[in-house]
Formats: structure tokens, sequence, C-alpha cells
């Protein structure tokens, strides 16, 4: 029988990592996400701290490691180390990156603009992932990272795939409900537009305003042909929407449309109105 | 539950009875205060009825872990038994892997428990403690197939230990094996290594989906 100690000693194994013999010492824990435990640790050779991913399924890190290092891009994290623990885990050193979650960021009284800016940064950086032909399949604000600088970060692509996976793993069912595709959540193989899917679900959570919600639902279609076929058009209508001009998704009344003109125009309006009253009084002032 | 084809089934049942059959054997010992004999026979019944009425394909892993859907299932059984006032007979004609409740008994008089407060960490730690074993049986086969007996002794005496007073330090081992101290220090990195495999290999064959095996393997990992 397994003697109390031993079983002690045994679960310890499977608690910490053993990083004895590595160039890293762990501080503390970063957060938990579906496919491992980042931890906060410190490079002791370079003297910094990284965020330090270890994953218990080396088919799993693998992939994300090499999909990180693949994608050189200002919003997504570089990975700086890879390797293998002694207790047969892997795991790769990221840059450690200080600022907000996206869902705590948007909660700290941000105005539109300013969200809907940060919304179109990550537009970018996902339509570049696409480009390379990744998928990240859980996209959500929290896997969103605002620096303190103002840089905008997508994380966790611990569950992407790459046209290279086999269908199996393309077909596993993983994601946030909230945000997940109807095709993803019915464990179909899913392309880019999932993706677009869960930005429109994370454009829902950004601003309440008409013209914004129209772009969400479209984006957020249940069939995929009936959504933004990239992730370029719907930050095109967005973009549209910040610049004051009619939005693709959104249908506008007379009224709005008058509205819109009136806040796109405001400087010239108020211009010609001054002149006209002035004008207006001028005459009256001449006939009194 | 786990595999549509029969033997498919009857595969993931047999793995699900190595696992669980301590455990269940302890727990209807202490919890339902039964005797060896009654709780061997609980024990079987309570795993034949499991098989023969699919008892486990209603469990749902968004609602509950396995360990805790199996011990209400298990307490449900042992409740109505008591209430027919039944003794549940061994056998009826489905073979179940060879129990030796006498093994468990011993475990048990060993363990010399007082009193359980939390029977839910009980029965965790019991089927951690059957899934280690299971773990460290198949790693002590793999070794012997390789004839690295050596590996397998260095993680036997250093981490199986049964006291953390007699644990031997790495020279000691070194000596005793004939090994040098880096060759013990290799050997028991490899052993573990091989060891954290075959315990997530043992837990996936326990578990009926993937999403299933990723709550167990992390709640593992504390």
């Amino acid at each position: 029988m397994i003697s109390e100690p031993a079983l002690d000693r045994l679960s310890a194994m499977f608690q910490g990592p053993d990083v004895t013999g590595t160039r890293y010492q762990l501080l503390s824990v970063l957060g938990r996400g579906g496919m491992g435990v980042v931890y906060l640790a410190r490079d002791t050779v370079l003297d910094r701290e990284v965020a330090l991913k270890i994953v218990e399924r080396p088919s799993e890190d693998a992939n994300e490691a090499r999909i990180l290092a693949r994608l050189e891009h200002p919003g997504i994290v570089p990975v700086h180390d890879f390797g293998e623990l002694p207790d047969g885990r892997l795991f790769y050193a990221m840059k450690r990156v200080r600022g907000d979650r996206l869902d705590r960021w948007m909660a700290s009284g941000r105005d539109l603009s300013e969200r809907l800016g940060v919304f179109l940064r990550v537009c970018e950086t996902v339509a570049f992932a696409h480009a390379h032909g990744v998928v990240h399949r859980d996209l959500k604000p929290e896997n969103v990272m605002v620096g303190e600088f103002g840089e905008v970060l997508v994380l966790d692509w611990g569950v992407a795939t790459t046209p290279s996976q086999s269908a199996a793993s393309q077909r596993r069912i993983v994601g946030t409900t909230e945000y997940m595709a109807p095709e993803q959540a019915r464990g179909e193989a899913v392309d880019h537009r999932a993706d677009v899917f869960a930005l429109g679900a994370m454009l829902e959570s950004i601003a309440e305003l008409a013209p914004v919600l129209a772009i969400a639902r479209k984006a957020r279609s249940d069939e995929p042909a009936s959504r933004y076929q990239d992730v370029q058009s719907l930050a095109a209508d967005v973009s549209r929407f910040l610049a004051g001009r009619a939005v693709e998704a959104h249908r506008e009344r007379l009224v709005d449309r008058l509205a819109r003109f009136g806040r796109r125009y405001r400087l010239p309006i108020l211009l010609v109105l001054t002149y006209l009253v002035a004008r207006i009084l001028l005459l009256w002032l001449v006939h009194v | 539950m786990r595999g549509t084809q029969p033997d498919d089934r009857r595969a993931a049942f047999d793995a699900l009875v190595t696992a669980y059959w301590k455990p269940v054997f302890k727990y209807v010992r202490l919890k339902w205060h039964a005797s060896a004999e009654d709780a061997a026979d609980l024990t079987q019944g309570f795993f034949l009825k499991a098989y023969e009425k699919d008892f486990f394909s209603a469990f749902d892993a968004s609602r509950a872990r396995f360990r805790t859907y199996l011990r209400t299932c298990l307490d449900g059984f042992v409740a109505n038994a008591r209430k027919a006032d039944a003794r549940l007979k061994r056998g009826g004609g489905v073979t179940l892997i060879p129990i030796d409740f006498g093994e468990a008994e011993r475990e048990l008089q060993q363990q010399a428990i007082d009193r359980v407060d939390d029977f839910e960490a009980y029965f965790r730690r019991e089927w951690l403690r059957s899934l280690f074993a299971c773990a460290a049986g198949r790693l002590r086969e793999a070794c012997v197939a390789r004839n690295r007996e050596d590996r397998f002794a260095v993680f036997e005496q250093y981490d199986l230990a049964p006291d953390d007073r007699d644990r031997p330090t790495y020279a000691e081992l070194a000596r005793r094996l004939r090994l040098s101290q880096a060759e013990v220090t290799n050997e028991l990195a490899a052993a573990r290594r091989e060891f954290r495999r075959l315990v997530l290999e043992a837990l996936r064959e326990q578990c009926g989906s993937d999403e299933e095996f990723e709550a167990e393997s992390q709640a593992l990992s504390g």
C-alpha cells in the first residue's frame, strides 16, 4: 500500500512544477487557463521577470509555443524559451505583460472611442493571425491585455488551430460558451469566421449604441456566411462608425442620418449658423 | 459512459472498477460501518448493478465530478440494500476484475483510522492512492520489461518510501544500488517523468470525455 507520507510526496509531484535545474525561479501564479498554469517567474540568468506557462499535455503545449513563435506581431506576446521540466511537463517562457485584462480595463470607465480603439487593435492582431492560417478559437475580453503604455495584446493561444492540425483536433469543442460560434459549439471544424463571431460578442459588451450593436449582431450571425467574411471587413465597419460615416450593418432612418451628419460636421454647421445669425442681426439693426 | 461498443464499454468499466473498488470498499466499511464481509458483498453488488443497469451512463461531467457522482450512487445503493435487508450475492454471470478484499481490509487495519470527518476528502484520497498504486504498478512492469530495474528501485526507495525518516539520501541510494549519485538523480527524474505520464494515462482511462479529463488533471494539479 502507498503510505500516507508517500501519498503526500506523490501528490506534491502534481502540484507545484519542479523547476530544479532550469534558469527559472517561481514567484507566484498569474493565472490558470484551459491548458495549463501561468506562473510569474524570475529568469535568473537575465535577471528579469517572465511569464512561465506550464502545461500538462505536451501536444497542446507545443501547439501554442509553435504558434506564438510563428506569429511575430506587436499584439502577440513573444516566446523567449521553450523546454521540458525534470517532471516531464513542458514549459515556455514569455514576456511578462503588465496591465489590465480588457474586461477590467473597460470597467474602469473608458470612453467609447477609447474602447473601440482597443477593439480595432484586437482586430488587427486577429487578422494578422488569420493571414497566417491561425484561428484563435477562444477570443474574449479575459484573453486581451491592455498594457500600461496602451499596448494591446491577445493572449492564450492554447486552443488555436492551424491548417496543419488534424481534423479531429480542429473539431474539438473548446472555448467559452458566451463567445463561441454555433458551429464551434457543435464540434464542427471551424474557420476564421468563428473568431469573427467571438469578436462580435466582444463588441456587444463594448458599446450599446444602435450602429455598433448592428455591427456586433452581423458579426455574430448564426450562419458563418451571414457574418462579415473576414476580420478586416468587421474592423472597417467599426472604423466607419468612429469616423461618423454610415456603417454597412445598419440601415439608418432619416432622423439618424441627420443626427450623424450633425455630429460629423458639427463645426462647419456651427460656423454657418453663426454667420447666418450674425447676418440676420446686422440686417435687423440696419432696418431699425 | 464511456464507449458505446460492448468491448469499449467493458474496458471502460474495468478501468473504473480497478480505480474505485478499494476506495468503495473502505468507504462502505467506514461510512456505513459495514463488516469486512458485508462491505465486500456491497462492493461487488454495487459494481455488478452499475454494470447491469448502466448506472454511470447518466453521469454528466458538467454537473459534478465522477467521484462525487459515484459516491452518491453508492450511498443510494447501500441505503436501499440496507432497507431491503438483503445481503447481496456475488457472481450473477458477470465476471468482474478479480478483487482481493483481504488486501483492502489489511490496508484499512494498517491505516488505523479512528474517525472520518470529511468523507468526500477521504474518498478522494483513497481514489488518489488507488490511482498512484496503479501507475506505480505499471511503472514497475515497464521498467522490468526494458531491463531498467534500477530506475524503479530508485523511485521505489526514494519516492515510495513508507516513512520520511527511512527515506535514504541520494548518496545512500547510490551505494545501495551501486550507481553514481548523478545516475541516481537521472534515474529518479526519468522515473518521475514516466510515473506522471502513467498517472495521466490511467486517469484518462477513467474519464469519459476530454473535458472530464482536463478537469480531473487540473484538479490533480491542485
